[in-house]
Formats: structure tokens, C-alpha cells, sequence
């Protein structure tokens, strides 16, 4: 059997030996951070290093970082404590951001699955009242890279707020420049521990609490920390701002080359589009998700199709419809790449996509 | 000289082939994936989620998958195997829920586990473990899988009270050239045992007694969910026609059925005969249910297929818990055939599977049409 090859950084990424380092320190200490004694204060201590390692990466200043148990509370904590009454969603945002809130009123995208700014203007201007605008950084089912700069200027010209979900393009894309008012990040998407999410405030900006007891995070999330969690989020935040996307990107676009090359007729979803350097979504002319990404489990490669719901199930991608596809959705896998990905990895990736192709072409004549 | 065929009739070691077992929580498939394992086959569990388990109990917003997926995967991990949930909520629906309504709204009495074998299990499952490149795929099915001089055989399951064979009766013979059964020969209590001595999880749940989408049995309320409107009340009518009382709506009732009429009567009555187009149930007594001949069609036949005209002595089952009757099958044409039977059997319902029989053997089966009425009234 050879090695197994870790294809899906945008589910989880493995954990970084920073990450896991600083983990099994905390681990090894006791105490409660909201504690006066001294293990208190060391919990305290080294929470608050890794919210000051978070929010250089978020691009905010250590105490506008309200750490929370992952990128879903943080995404519910901007979209219900945010106090707009009105919300405006994209259609591509991940069910966290989509379930929230069954008010939201959704903007649509292009063909590339890039926001229709247009659209977006037209929905700000209709309505008078106080919005909160929710667009992603990168999707994470294509890594198309949305045009914040714009959605924010568009939204502040009309007084609405914006809420970025920062979850799949934190450490793959610069985050401190895209003026966004409140941003979600995730741990593990980093290479932390699962278990530790933020949401960052610009300056200015303050959040109700939803989960409420306990003064934690001033008051803006109460309950304990996960002290292991947090600090492995600190130090993964620092670690992946020194990767080398160039190299990630070199691989993808080979990858990318080798497996159009192999099969006619594939296609990449989102490729007029710019996207995070890591991210490959690629649809097979004939092949099914579903099997493709069994056939590939069995070869010993990681990789996913659609977004699969806790069951195992994989449902139709909503990001894929909303970009218009059709029957080539169901069709899409998603290869997503990381800081440990070789050029080994990607060969062997697009050494079993074709012979899948050929294995599979057959059978299904056969049958 | 021929390779030793391994425990699955395949040819070389066992861990040269991938064998896709259909894994569907219950004890059975779960007993079936770990032998199997256990005897060095590249196990692969695939288990389907063929309806919502959260519409299906009324409750909505749950998660899709209910407690028989989460077991499936549990034993999957246990045994150390690969195992995919596969979504087959819409093929499902459309193959199997779908007739099943249709059928009861028809006056008809479905057996939908059929409908699911033949076309979402055997069809499409076995298709992807053919794309998965499987060498065989694996159920928990109490059947076994004879090889014959002209092919693959289907037989019936070694203890008898478990034998699964009826439900299998459409299973084609390309289908059953892919198929094994690592269970035919076992009785429950020995794969209870197996399961134990695996330590499965699953090795003391009860058996499955419903129909996997119809909780507590209630089918008709999951019909009036399904097709709004269509159950419409009618008249409770006696063999003459003369109306003895009301009806909620036809698939209340099935062929044969005593009880629930709600007509007090000199003698007992019995559901004789559906009839949807009126929307007219018709009762009568004990000896109108007697019937010594019926059509059946979609006729499959595992082996050879005789021509039309084509006379085969063999002795059917008319329902799952029945015992075999001695009969003649006649081919006509239309993939439809005629069954004589040596004795009046009671309460042929159609819709129900009328299965062949030579001794062990399933030679094939097809659908019950009707049965012929006018016979019934001259052997009673």
C-alpha cells in the first residue's frame, strides 16, 4: 500500500508542529484563565499571546479577537449579535452563514461563482433599513476569491456593515487589508486544533453575546476556554502567514494541467475566476462525485465532492447551483492542498484520476 | 491447472479481491461484512440512505441519517474496513416509494423490499461496486448462491423459517453472477453467534420488522403523505353489490384481510376483491377467497427461460410466510405467465409475488395480476 496522500486542507488541515507543540504545553497546565491563583494567570497568559498571534493574522487589535469553539459560532455570533435587522447573504456562503437566519436575503453570483456586485448595489439601495452584508473571502468548495474591497465600499456607501467568513482564505490570502467590519476564522483550518474559531472586530465594532454567563472575551462569549484549542489556533495563525503559496500554487496549476490533460471534457469550476492558490474544483465529463471520490478513498487519497453533511452523505453542492451548473455539479470534486503537499502527492492525485477514468470508461460499457 | 477457487467461488487469495458488502446496520449484513473480512477479502461496506429518517418519523430538521447508518458505521469501523454512506434518497423514491403508493392506490398489495432489491440494490448498488472494482458484492440475505452446470443457481436460505428467497425472485442472472450470500447456509442463531464473538455492536438488535421507510406499520399514513388526496372514502359492498357500509379509502384493506370491516355479520366476512376505479371494497365469505389459478407478469426467470406455450411443473409461493403449493406455470406472451395450482390456495393478492419453485431451487417469479375469480366460484 503506498503512503497516503491528504487532499482536503479545506475540510481540516493536519496539524502543524507549532500547533501541536504549544497544545501539549497547555495540556500540561492547569487552570482556569478566568482564575486569580497563579495557574490562572498562566492559562491567561498564553490565551492571550495566541489572541494577539490571531489578530495580527485577522488584521486587528488583540482585544477586538472574541475567540469562539470554531468558524460556525463565529459566523452565528456576527450574524445574530451584529444588531442589523436586515441581512444580506451571498448564495455560495457555507451553511453556517446560510442557516442562520431565515430572513436573509441572497445575492446572487456569476457563472465563476463571483459575487454580481451589481446585484448587490441594487439590493443595498432598495431598503433604507440597517444591514449586515455576508460575503466570503475565498469559497471553499471552488477557492474563488471574492471581491470584498468592493462589497465593503458598496456597503459602507450605504451605512450596512459587512461580515466576512474568512475560514478557507486565512493564511492563503492577505485578510488585514479587505476592510470587512467582522471577520470569522477557524482554527484547524489553519492547522490548530479543531475546537477554536474567532470572530475579529475592526476597530469600532463591537458584537452582543449569544452564548451568555461567564464575563469571557468581555463579555462577548461567555464560557471556559479551550485553553489546547486556542493556543495551537495562536500559533498555527503565525506559523501559516510564512507559507509559501507559490509553491502551492505551482502544484495546483499542474495538477490542474495534468488531470484536463488525462480527461477531455473535464472542467474546472471557477477558473475565469481569481482563486486561493490551494483549491481545485474539477468536474468529470461522465464520472460521479459520489464514486470518484470513493474510487479515490480506496487508492489511499483524500479528497471531497459537494459538502458532505454529518451522515457521510454527500448532497448536492449549493455553491455549484448557484453558479448555474447543472448536471456537471454532481460531477465536481474538490482538491484542496496544504503547506505538506508535494509534487509526489499531486503526481500520484492525477496518476489515479486517469486510470479511475479508464477503469471506470470500461465498466461502464461492460455493463 | 485452475487457480483454488476461494470461499467466495473466485479465483486465487482472497485479498486479491475488493468485495463490496451492502451494509445496512442490522446484524445480518454487519455478520456478513466481518466474515468475510475475516477471511482476508478487500471489504468494502457501502451503506444507503435511501429516505429521509427525519420526514420518515415526522421529525423534521434532524439529521438525514437514522440509528441504522450510525450502526452500519460503527461495525465498519470496528472491523477495520473502508465504508461510504451513498445518497439514494431520489433513485429510492422513485423506484421503490413511488410504486409502493401507486400500487395501494391500485388496490394492490406491494412488497416494496422487492422493488428495492431489484432495482436500487442490485441495480445501481451493484453498478458502483462494479465501478469501484469490485469482484463481487456481498447482502445479509438468507439466500444461497449454487453454482450449476448452466450458471449461477439461486436457493432457498438453509433454515427454512429465515429463508429470504421470496424477496429475491427478480434478481437477474447477470446480477447473480456478481452476487454472494455468506449467510445461506448459516442459521440466525449462529450468525448471532459470529456477530458476538466479533463483538459487534449490533450483535443483539432486534430484527427488523417493518418496511424500512413505514414506521410501526403505519403504510397508509405514509401513502397520504405521499400522494395528497388520493385516498378517498367508499362503499363496503358484498359479492352481489349491495352495500353493507363506509370506507376510509381502499388501502386500508388487502385481500384476504378479516378483521377492521366493522360489518357484523351472520357469517365472517373477508376482504374478497379491491376494486379502485369505483373505490368499492367487496367482501364475502371464506370460500370466495379460494382461487386455483392466476397471471402473473414481469416474469424473471434465473437460468433458462422457457418459450411461450412452455409448460413448467414446479410448486409456488403466493406469499412470503406461506408454504409452497404444487402448480404449473404456462409462458404466454408479454413476459406475463399462468399459474395453475394443484390445490385452491386463499387470498391471492395482487401485487404480492407469486415465486417458483423446484425443490430448493428459485426458478424465478413474477408480479400477481389477478387471479381468475370465475374458477374460484366453480371450485368452491
Amino acid at each position: 500500500m503506498t503512503e497516503p496522500v491528504y487532499l482536503d486542507h479545506n475540510a481540516t488541515a493536519p496539524l502543524r508542529d507549532a500547533a501541536r507543540d504549544a497544545a501539549l504545553e497547555a495540556m500540561a497546565a492547569t487552570g482556569n484563565a478566568s482564575s486569580v491563583h497563579a495557574a490562572g494567570r498562566r492559562a491567561r497568559a498564553l490565551i492571550e499571546d495566541a489572541r494577539a498571534r490571531v489578530g495580527e493574522l485577522a488584521g486587528v487589535a488583540p482585544r477586538n479577537v472574541v475567540f469562539t469553539s470554531g468558524g460556525t459560532e463565529a459566523n452565528a455570533l456576527a450574524l445574530l449579535g451584529c444588531g442589523c435587522p436586515r441581512l444580506l447573504v451571498s448564495g455560495i456562503e457555507h451553511p453556517s452563514v446560510l442557516a442562520v437566519r431565515a430572513d436573509a436575503q441572497v445575492i446572487p453570483v456569476d457563472g465563476d461563482g463571483v459575487l454580481d456586485l451589481a446585484a448587490l448595489e441594487a439590493m443595498l439601495a432598495a431598503e433604507d433599513t440597517p444591514a449586515l452584508v455576508s460575503v466570503m473571502a475565498a469559497n471553499n468548495e471552488t477557492g474563488v476569491i471574492q471581491p470584498l474591497a468592493e462589497v465593503v465600499r458598496l456597503a459602507h456607501a450605504h451605512s450596512a456593515l459587512v461580515h466576512c467568513d474568512a475560514v478557507q482564505g486565512a493564511g492563503r490570502m492577505a485578510l488585514d487589508d479587505l476592510g470587512a467590519d467582522l471577520m470569522t476564522l477557524s482554527g484547524h483550518k489553519l492547522g490548530g486544533l479543531q475546537g477554536a474559531g474567532a470572530l475579529a472586530l475592526a476597530a469600532g465594532r463591537d458584537i452582543a453575546a449569544v452564548q451568555r454567563g461567564g464575563g469571557q472575551e468581555l463579555g462577548r462569549r461567555a464560557g471556559t476556554e479551550p485553553l489546547p484549542a486556542i493556543v495551537s489556533f495562536g500559533a498555527a495563525a503565525t506559523q501559516a502567514q510564512g507559507d509559501d503559496m507559490d509553491t502551492i500554487a505551482g502544484l495546483r496549476d499542474g495538477l490542474q494541467q495534468a488531470m484536463l490533460a488525462a480527461v477531455p471534457g473535464a472542467r474546472v469550476m471557477g477558473a475565469a475566476a481569481p482563486r486561493l492558490a490551494n483549491t481545485l474544483a474539477i468536474a468529470h465529463p461522465r464520472l460521479e462525485a459520489e464514486t470518484l471520490v470513493m474510487a479515490f478513498d480506496l487508492e489511499g487519497i483524500a479528497l471531497s465532492a459537494g459538502s458532505a453533511c454529518s451522515s457521510g452523505k454527500v448532497g448536492p453542492s449549493h455553491v455549484l447551483e448557484a453558479m448555474g451548473e447543472g448536471a456537471l455539479a454532481r460531477n465536481t470534486i474538490r482538491i484542496s492542498l496544504g503547506a505538506g503537499t508535494t509534487g509526489a502527492d499531486t503526481a500520484r492525485c492525477a496518476e489515479v484520476w486517469q486510470a479511475l477514468d479508464v477503469r471506470l470508461g470500461v465498466g461502464r460499457n461492460a455493463a | 491447472m485452475l487457480p483454488a477457487m476461494n470461499a467466495l467461488g473466485l479465483p486465487g487469495a482472497p485479498g486479491a479481491h475488493r468485495v463490496v458488502v451492502a451494509m445496512s446496520g442490522g446484524v445480518d449484513s454487519s455478520v456478513a461484512a466481518g466474515l468475510l473480512a475475516e477471511a482476508g477479502f478487500d471489504v468494502v461496506g457501502i451503506t444507503l440512505q435511501l429516505y429521509d429518517h427525519g420526514s420518515a418519523v415526522g421529525k423534521a430538521g434532524s439529521c438525514c441519517a437514522g440509528a441504522d447508518i450510525h450502526d452500519a458505521r460503527r461495525v465498519a469501523a470496528h472491523l477495520g474496513i473502508p465504508h461510504y454512506v451513498l445518497d439514494y434518497e431520489s433513485r429510492f423514491r422513485d423506484a421503490v416509494m413511488d410504486d409502493f403508493a401507486d400500487s395501494y392506490l391500485a388496490g394492490h398489495t406491494p412488497i416494496p423490499c422487492v422493488r428495492c432489491n431489484q432495482t436500487v440494490k442490485f441495480a445501481d448498488l451493484l453498478g458502483t461496486a462494479r465501478d469501484l472494482g469490485a469482484a463481487a458484492m456481498a447482502t445479509g440475505h438468507y439466500v444461497r448462491r449454487i453454482e450449476g452446470e448452466t450458471g449461477p443457481e439461486l436457493h432457498r436460505g438453509a433454515e427454512t423459517g429465515r429463508d429470504q428467497s421470496y424477496f429475491l425472485f427478480a434478481t437477474t442472472p447477470p446480477q447473480l453472477d456478481l452476487l454472494r450470500f455468506p449467510l445461506g447456509d448459516m442459521t440466525k442463531d449462529a450468525v448471532r453467534e459470529h456477530a458476538r464473538r466479533m463483538g459487534l455492536v449490533v450483535s443483539d438488535k432486534p430484527d427488523s420488522q417493518d418496511i424500512c421507510f413505514v414506521p410501526q406499520g403505519r403504510y397508509a399514513e405514509v401513502v397520504a403523505r405521499m400522494r395528497p388526496g388520493a385516498i378517498q372514502p367508499g362503499e363496503i359492498v358484498d359479492m352481489e353489490g349491495r352495500v353493507l357500509g363506509r370506507h376510509e379509502g381502499i388501502i386500508h384493506y388487502t385481500v384476504g384481510q378479516r378483521r377492521g370491516i366493522g360489518i357484523a355479520g351472520e357469517e365472517p366476512l373477508f376482504v374478497v376483491r379491491l376494486e379502485p376505479g369505483t373505490r368499492r371494497v367487496v367482501v364475502g365469505p371464506r370460500e370466495a377467497l379460494a382461487s386455483s389459478s392466476l397471471t402473473m407478469r414481469e416474469v424473471n426467470w434465473i437460468g433458462a427461460c422457457p418459450a411461450p406455450g412452455e409448460a413448467v411443473d414446479c410448486a409456488v409461493k403466493l406469499r412470503s410466510a406461506q408454504p409452497p403449493i404444487a402448480a404449473r406455470a404456462t409462458v404466454l406472451a408479454d413476459g406475463r405467465a399462468r399459474v395453475d395450482l394443484s390445490a385452491p390456495a386463499q387470498a391471492i393478492a395482487p401485487g404480492q409475488a407469486c415465486v417458483m419453485y423446484a425443490g430448493e431451487r428459485v426458478l424465478g417469479g413474477g408480479w400477481i395480476e389477478r387471479r381468475d375469480a370465475a374458477e374460484a366460484a366453480a371450485a368452491a
